[in-house]
């Protein structure tokens, strides 16, 4: 035996130590977590999820903003993902790893990731409200305003700019499990290049696309920055429309915490949206999470 | 050999080569519409993502511009109706140019009126007052008839110049008859909030990466690392009400402070978004030092934490500084913890349990309640573009410089 006793307590803290760190960052995503879940159970029910808010927000439902939400991120996936997935397709498919442009779109890709999510809050207003938005209303209504205000197709487009790394990057992961023999096999057979990727490449991928669009999902429903000044709105007694404002939960709560008149008396309803809002992210990353691992798994084998 | 006898053998070669191109169809690519179509338009879209970098950049950056517009005097502008209001917005904002572009009946740009103008409808009450009262004094003075809207994309030049000159200083008071744009509270304030959450999450981050990848077993890494990940799906404004209802509590409680919102409070927030990233890419640092390194320092008779902490940890020093980098970038760009949960008082004080307000914050705070075209509204744009800069270079020293860095480690070139 060369080590002491002594080394081997050394040895065996400073392990406990980082172990000790890692239990922590478990601890305090437990605690909010369940934190959360506590002070919105009793306010999760079906009339809850489906009604409208009442009497200033302090009683009733988040209907409106449920349904914000999910027009939401169903525009910004309509608008995400084909072209996440496109980009993709050039970086593993066409461009060479080591080329130039590649690299440049992957600086680009990683640059997208990391600009702070209020940034596209401030080009969301300047670019698709201030210049598409005034442009398209001078030329078609004359100059009313229509487009050149606050809305959610401008909101939704915004989003997409924001998911569109995420989306590229577990795409371009997906495509890469996808083995060379099969591409391969496939212009050995006399098919085309596009006719590889079409019929053979991506329904291969079908997976990655899947978890790529939930991750970005995921993301959309809880950003509330980038839609600060690009569409939502406090409270609409009605439906929105693409033209229209909009209620979402996240920007729900940012409003009743801190811009509304009686933060306490509507504390339940806080903390239903926010266990609402964490239930659905949490739901949504769980499954791609098992849809990375089995992409994992299947690249392994 | 003569060159006649080289070119014959070429063109002998040639022949060969045209006849067996014309028999043997199969070596040869035939020109298919689809798929040129179809390798153009991904190229296209691909190439979109560089562009829309460039577009943020240029567009938030050009809503900021008309606060550079100090030397040129007021671009003013009378205007019936929202049709022309909007023509003219767009105009003088693109007028980067010497040309000065005067709509309706003044722009008398000898006698210097200094014009607060409005863009659109007001929202904000006490702005629109204000506004009212130098719109009407500007009016006043001109021929024009009283129901039109007065509007430019810059304010006067005298306001810009004044707001630029007030910068440097600390005082953020923008909605007032005398606003002034002093940034230096809120740098001051979105640094000590960088540092407060540096400090929480680096360390813990980073030692429970070192667990993960070193000393955990199988099995404890597939509990622990995706459950860390998980924390990088919650939403900021999860985190943030979080703060704002139980941490915020529940810290003063502990340290008996005064004010229940500070920067402590924002930066152990922010902390905690922070903690996925750095562990992330720590983790991704460690994990790529290659295994020979590890059973070489364990052959020598070094123990496991040794090995850990004096062999993988210094070869993965530049990714874990990338972590850190990134780190700061995504505090610093955080705008609703910081909106919930730091107080926002643009106060100069450097200690950690006053209110600050940061940069991110106070765009998200006030954007909404601007007058468009505004000198405050381009001053919002102005910080918009610091922290695009900011991000953008602290992603690319994280990119380029040291990823190289790393790769020359680990290679041993």
């Amino acid at each position: 035996m060369i080590n002491s006793f002594r080394k081997n307590f050394k040895g065996v803290a400073i392990e406990g130590i980082t172990l000790f760190s890692a239990l922590l960052i478990i601890t305090i995503i437990i605690v909010m977590i369940t934190v959360i879940f506590i002070g919105g159970k009793s306010q999760l029910s079906w009339e809850f999820l489906t009604s409208f808010p009442t009497e200033g927000m302090t009683k009733g439902g988040i209907f409106p903003a449920i349904y914000g939400t999910a027009l939401l991120v169903i525009i910004m996936s309509i608008a995400a993902v084909p072209f996440g997935t496109i980009t993709a397709i050039y970086l593993t498919e066409y461009a060479k790893e080591s080329s130039f442009i590649a690299k440049t779109i992957r600086f680009a890709v990683r640059t997208l990731a990391v600009i702070p999510s209020i940034i596209y809050g401030l080009f969301g207003l300047g670019f698709f409200i201030k210049f598409v938005g005034t442009h398209v209303d001078s030329a078609l209504y004359g100059g009313t305003l229509h487009w050149g205000q606050p809305n959610l197709l401008w909101a939704s487009l915004t989003m997409a700019l924001l998911t569109l790394p995420v989306v590229i990057v577990s795409v371009e992961e997906a495509l890469k499990t996808v083995p060379q023999e099969l591409r391969a096999a496939s212009l050995a057979l006399g098919a085309t290049k596009w006719q590889t990727i079409r019929k053979v490449v991506l329904p291969e991928s079908v997976s990655g696309i899947m978890t790529g669009t939930i991750l970005a999902v995921s993301r959309g429903a809880g950003e509330v920055a980038p839609i600060l000044f690009t569409g939502a709105a406090y409270y609409l007694a009605t439906l929105p429309g693409l033209g229209d404002q909009f209620m979402v939960l996240g920007y729900h709560i940012y409003v009743l915490t801190t811009q509304s008149a009686n933060v306490d008396q509507s504390l339940p309803i806080q903390f239903g949206t926010t266990c609402v809002l964490l239930m659905l992210t949490f739901v949504l990353n769980m499954s791609a999470v098992i849809l990375r691992y089995r992409i994992r798994k299947k690249k392994n084998n | 050999m003569t060159k006649k006898e080289k070119t014959g053998k070429k063109k002998k070669l040639s022949g060969l080569e045209k006849w067996q191109s014309e028999r043997i169809d199969i070596t040869q690519k035939r020109f298919r519409v689809g798929d040129y179509l179809a390798e153009k338009v991904i190229k296209g879209v691909a190439y979109l993502s560089i562009a829309i970098v460039f577009l943020i950049f240029v567009f938030v950056f050009r809503e900021s511009l008309p606060i550079f517009n100090t030397s040129k005097p007021a671009t003013e502008t009378a205007v019936v109706g929202k049709q022309d209001s909007q023509e003219t917005y767009g105009a003088v904002t693109d007028n980067t140019s010497t040309t000065q572009e005067s709509y309706g009946s003044v722009a008398d740009s000898s006698s210097k009126t200094n014009v607060q103008e409005t863009y659109g409808e007001v929202t904000d009450q006490t702005a629109s007052q204000e506004q009212n009262i130098l719109a009407g004094d500007s009016a006043s003075s001109k021929n024009s008839s009283s129901d039109t809207y007065t509007v430019s994309a810059g304010s006067g030049s005298d306001d810009n110049r004044t707001a630029l000159k007030s910068m440097a200083t600390k005082e953020w008071v923008p909605v007032s008859a005398n606003p002034r744009y002093g940034l230096l509270a809120l740098i001051l304030g979105t640094i000590k909030i960088t540092f407060i959450s540096l400090l929480f999450a680096a360390p813990l981050s980073i030692l429970a990466a070192i667990y993960v990848s070193v000393f955990a077993n199988k099995r404890m890494k597939e509990i622990i690392k995706p459950t860390i990940e998980l924390l990088a799906g919650f939403p900021s404004v999860v985190i943030g009400f979080f703060a704002l209802m139980v941490l915020a509590t529940f810290l003063q409680s502990v340290f008996h402070y005064e004010t229940r919102l500070n920067s402590f409070v924002g930066g152990i927030a922010m902390g905690i978004a922070a903690i996925p990233i750095i562990f992330t890419i720590t983790e991704d640092a460690l994990t790529a030092v290659p295994k020979s390194f590890y059973e070489a320092s364990l052959a020598l008779g070094a123990s496991k934490w040794q090995t850990a902490f004096f062999v993988i940890l210094p070869a993965a020093t530049p990714g874990i500084f990338a972590a850190i980098l990134l780190g700061i970038g995504r505090v610093f760009g955080e705008t609703m913890i910081a909106l919930m949960a730091t107080g926002n008082a643009a106060q100069m004080d450097l200690n950690p349990f006053a209110s600050v307000r940061t940069l991110a914050a106070t765009i998200g705070a006030e954007m909404a309640e601007v007058v468009f075209g505004d000198t405050h509204y381009n001053v919002l744009f102005l910080i918009g573009s610091l922290l695009f800069i900011f991000t953008f270079v602290i992603n690319a020293v994280a990119e380029f410089y040291v990823k190289g860095k790393l790769m020359k480690r680990i290679q041993g070139k």
